[in-house]
């Protein structure tokens, strides 16, 4: 598996959030390995040193894996029950059930024999975080190379039992089957009583997409019922004997020092013990409402950090504090000259693009539920990080990892926005205190204060072009935004790309599909208006500088399906847009009206989408509707205001995200490539829908909009 | 005093401005009503009193004693799903699932007074309820097969 933390990428997706020491050597517990598995067969990507210290007992195959790492395993127990040990976590795309396809699929079983064991740190294998839409193409890669090892060393185990070669024997719904002697024999019967470890072999044969049976069909979620009956325990809903409820004092503006709290009325209050470390002060009650109480009873003075920006001048406050030349990152990709392709050419265009803060408003806020014994940490909460957390808890209480458990019971979502532990490094210093299990949940005030946001940005495009379409120069600078989907995917002669970053007053980081959001839509918005210098069609345009396949294949989907050359009905506009990010391929059709009043409606949405071979159709087409649902947010009229380091619309009353009324009618196509590997769904499906609305509010009504959101108040400038 | 949720009265001793999400979630151990906003913006903490849909987190108890209120567990009855829930769950609606409680309470209310609701009809009656992974047209088409059954 590659390593996340290594990968060959120059633009860290999580640049602020996270505490500056995460440097995780990827070993394992040995004995969580052995002592967790029991009896039964074992299929782990595993080095070979790990597997001469278990004592294996069978021939081992050879391993390519780096010496040390495990990125998950499979156990299959003498009942020949099916678990599967992976350290990514459920949030809502599903992955609980597209992994147990892809598993059920290599070793010939029901997906309801497989229960997948997730974000447990105490029972999982390392695993830097569910970000990044990593899940299917990395850990769903492992997960079936292990499937298939399984699979392999059953059959060679019941060819040596019958004696026999394993010529004929075939693996089928949880048996292997010697058709020609018309005997089988189950999983379970042929781990019994022995603990058997296999290291993933890279050469295991797994079964090609066009051959799938389980995998690529709709499979519903595995555990939907509970759902649906409101029985599903989120970590909110968590209770344990003796708990008690924590709140947290927070200062009135960032950046405030607490100068002094009087805490006499909140200690009056019967049950309720208040906790304070340096500028951290907390309550701990029987009850949430007694908390909530105390904490008003503390009588605290702050000292305020005076001149913050504000939405105001937040993209000058940017542009000015941007890092100096030394510090900039460019994209690698640079090329040619630009300075001199932009004189050469026989149009120019240059327009600086504004991107508002947002936030990722998760339905259940962070949460979080402490307990000590022994000197042993044990935290539940909602993150998209179960082993980041366990090292910041690590740290704060000066522990050794073994002494952190943390646990992640599937969560009330995230979109990039739970990579942190607030929450639960609250919650542990409360119970650590009253020395009892202690719950913490945040308010929506908190979240949207609190947390962190999708960064801001501004973004500067030149770009040059001739009367043939062709783009002689592109140059693109982004200020603070980050650098996902930072390059071109359209052909130019000399370009130069760069991120700078800059210093934020707000707390930021990663987002759905992190700064393609903003990228994406300063470039689609650019290329609309230069096809438009050059009197050509913004579809023909696009085409005509593209070389990529997949990229051009959705383009033309989208633009079939939408009815793209179609005639338009008077006030209404057709806009398109698209990209690729992590392996997923999009492209976006948008048809809005604008009426008299300048007010745009968004009428219908035409979305290709293609990730190579598709594991779970439903599941897939939820996953892209529902980033065109969240995208419509932050394209239209999402935007945290803030001044003087507070936030002004910290409530779902006041902070506007999209509800049933401002769905269009939505259409998605998805191109299923089985010649492909399945890659992750859950982010690009999101960068297409901001640029295309903005691009047929152009065709619409002639108003180029440049930033982000497009519309606030409804209505066009 | 004494509130009747799911056909069972419980006697509870609360302070009469307690929010009746509060009770039901940290006195009843009914926590499939959920918090998601704390100003009824949001409709997560969607429940029926007397069959109308009503926001828990912002409505205090005492305005529910001798009132009949329905959460979302006690739609099943028997072991047998309500309509609407074997609606959402035939549709797989949802992703995370965190408002599928107050999403439901919603569609249940709306369906029993108006058992074929126009497409219109549902956008009105569903918008007070929020879905942060943008399941929304999920949703639309598992309230149209409710309706049917």
């Amino acid at each position: 598996m590659d390593n996340p933390e290594n990968l060959p990428h120059p633009f860290h997706p999580m640049q602020d959030e996270l505490p500056p020491s995460s440097n995780h050597a990827f070993t394992i517990d040995r004995r969580k390995f052995l002592t967790l598995s029991g009896g039964g067969l074992i299929v782990a990507l595993v080095s070979n040193n790990f597997l001469s210290f278990a004592g294996e007992t069978l021939p081992q195959e050879s391993s390519t894996a780096p010496v040390g790492e495990v990125a998950a395993w499979i156990h299959i127990d003498e009942e020949g029950l099916v678990s599967v040990y992976t350290g990514k976590v459920e949030f809502g795309q599903n992955i609980r059930t597209s992994l147990s396809q892809i598993v059920a699929e290599e070793l010939m079983l029901p997906v309801s024999s497989i229960t997948m064991v997730m974000g447990d740190t105490d029972l999982v294998p390392y695993d830097a975080g569910t970000f990044g839409s990593r899940t299917t193409p990395q850990m769903g890669t492992q997960l079936r190379k292990a499937a298939a090892t399984a699979r392999e060393a059953l059959i060679e185990m019941a060819a040596k039992n019958w004696n026999i070669p394993i010529t004929g024997l075939t693996a089928e719904n949880g048996m292997v089957v010697n058709s020609a002697a018309n005997k089988k024999t189950g999983y379970g019967a042929l781990t019994k009583g022995r603990q058997i470890l296999r290291s993933i072999s890279d050469n295991v044969p797994v079964i090609a997409a066009k051959e799938w049976k389980i995998a690529g069909k709709t499979v519903p979620k595995v555990n939907g019922r509970s759902f649906i009956t409101g029985k599903h325990q989120y970590v909110s809903d968590m209770q344990l004997p003796g708990m008690l409820y924590g709140k947290v004092l927070r200062a009135p503006s960032y950046d405030a020092k607490l100068v002094d709290a009087n805490d006499a009325k909140a200690k009056a209050i019967t049950g309720v013990v208040v906790v304070r470390d340096g500028d951290f002060m907390g309550v701990v009650a029987p009850d949430v409402r007694t908390a909530g109480k105390a904490l008003l009873a503390i009588d605290a003075k702050w000292e305020e950090t005076n001149g913050q920006p504000s939405n105001a001048n937040i993209f000058d406050y940017l542009l000015k504090n941007a890092s100096g030349e030394s510090e900039r990152r460019s994209s690698g990709d640079t090329k040619g000259n630009v300075e001199e392709g932009l004189n050469a050419a026989e149009f120019k265009h240059a327009k600086t693009y504004n991107i508002n803060y947002i936030a990722h408003t998760p339905l259940e806020p962070r949460a979080a539920v402490a307990e000590w014994i022994d000197g042993k940490l044990t935290v539940w909460t909602g993150t998209q990080r179960p082993f980041g957390v366990q090292e910041e808890l690590a740290d704060v209480f000066k522990l050794n990892k073994e002494k952190v458990r943390v646990i992640v019971p599937d969560t009330g979502s995230g979109y990039g926005g739970k990579h942190s532990g607030e929450a639960a490094i609250e919650a542990a210093r409360l119970a650590k205190t009253v020395q009892k299990p202690v719950k913490i949940v945040w308010t929506r005030e908190e979240e949207f204060t609190w947390a962190y946001f999708r960064p801001a940005g501004v973004i500067e495009v030149s770009a040059g072009v001739n009367k043939d379409g062709a783009i002689t120069a592109w140059k693109f600078s982004n200020y603070n935004s980050g650098g996902a989907g930072l390059d071109t995917q359209y052909k130019t002669a000399n370009k130069q790309i760069a991120y700078i970053a800059s210093k934020t007053p707000l707390r930021q980081g990663s987002y759905r599909a992190l700064a393609s959001t903003a990228n994406v839509f300063a470039r689609e918005c650019h290329m609309t208006d230069l096809a438009r210098m050059v009197k050509m069609d913004p579809l023909a345009f696009r085409l005509k500088n593209l070389d990529d396949d997949r990229f051009i294949a959705v383009l033309q989907t989208a633009a079939k399906s939408f009815g793209w050359t179609n005639s338009k009905t008077s006030g209404h506009g057709f806009g398109i847009a698209g990209g690729f990010e992590k392996g997923g391929h999009i492209a976006t059709c948008a048809e809005v009206a604008v009426n008299a009043d300048k007010e745009v409606k968004v009428i219908r949405v035409t979305q290709a989408f293609e990730c190579g071979a598709i594991v779970n159709p439903h599941q897939l087409e939820n996953q892209i509707t529902g980033a065109i649902v969240q995208g419509l947010g932050g394209a239209l009229f999402e935007r945290i205001d803030f001044a003087g380091g507070k936030i002004l619309n910290p409530g779902l009353s006041a902070y506007r995200v999209p509800r049933f009324s401002d769905v269009p009618e939505i259409e998605v196509v998805l191109i299923d490539r089985k010649d492909l590997p399945s890659a992750g769904a859950g982010e690009a499906g999101i960068i297409g829908i901001a640029p295309a609305i903005r691009n047929a509010i152009l065709d619409a009504a002639g108003v180029a909009l440049t930033d982000l959101p497009l519309i606030p108040n409804g209505v066009l400038p | 005093m004494v509130l009747n949720v799911n056909g069972i009265k419980h006697e509870i001793t609360v302070d009469p401005d307690v929010a009746l999400l509060n009770v039901l979630r940290n006195h009843l151990d009914l926590t499939g009503s959920k918090y998601g906003c704390g100003e009824g913006a949001c409709g997560a903490c969607t429940v029926l009193v007397n069959g109308k849909p009503v926001h828990s987190c912002i409505t205090p108890v005492s305005a529910v004693g001798g009132k009949e209120i329905t959460t979302i567990e006690g739609l099943e009855k028997n072991g047998k799903l309500h309509a609407v829930q074997e609606a959402f769950l035939t549709i797989d609606t949802f992703q995370c699932s965190y408002c599928a409680p107050g999403m439901i309470m919603s569609a249940v209310a709306l369906l029993n007074n108006n058992p074929a609701p126009s497409a219109d009809a549902i956008v009105k009656a569903m918008n007070g309820n929020i879905c942060r992974c943008g399941t929304y047209p999920n949703i639309i088409k598992a309230i149209k097969l409710a309706s049917k059954s």
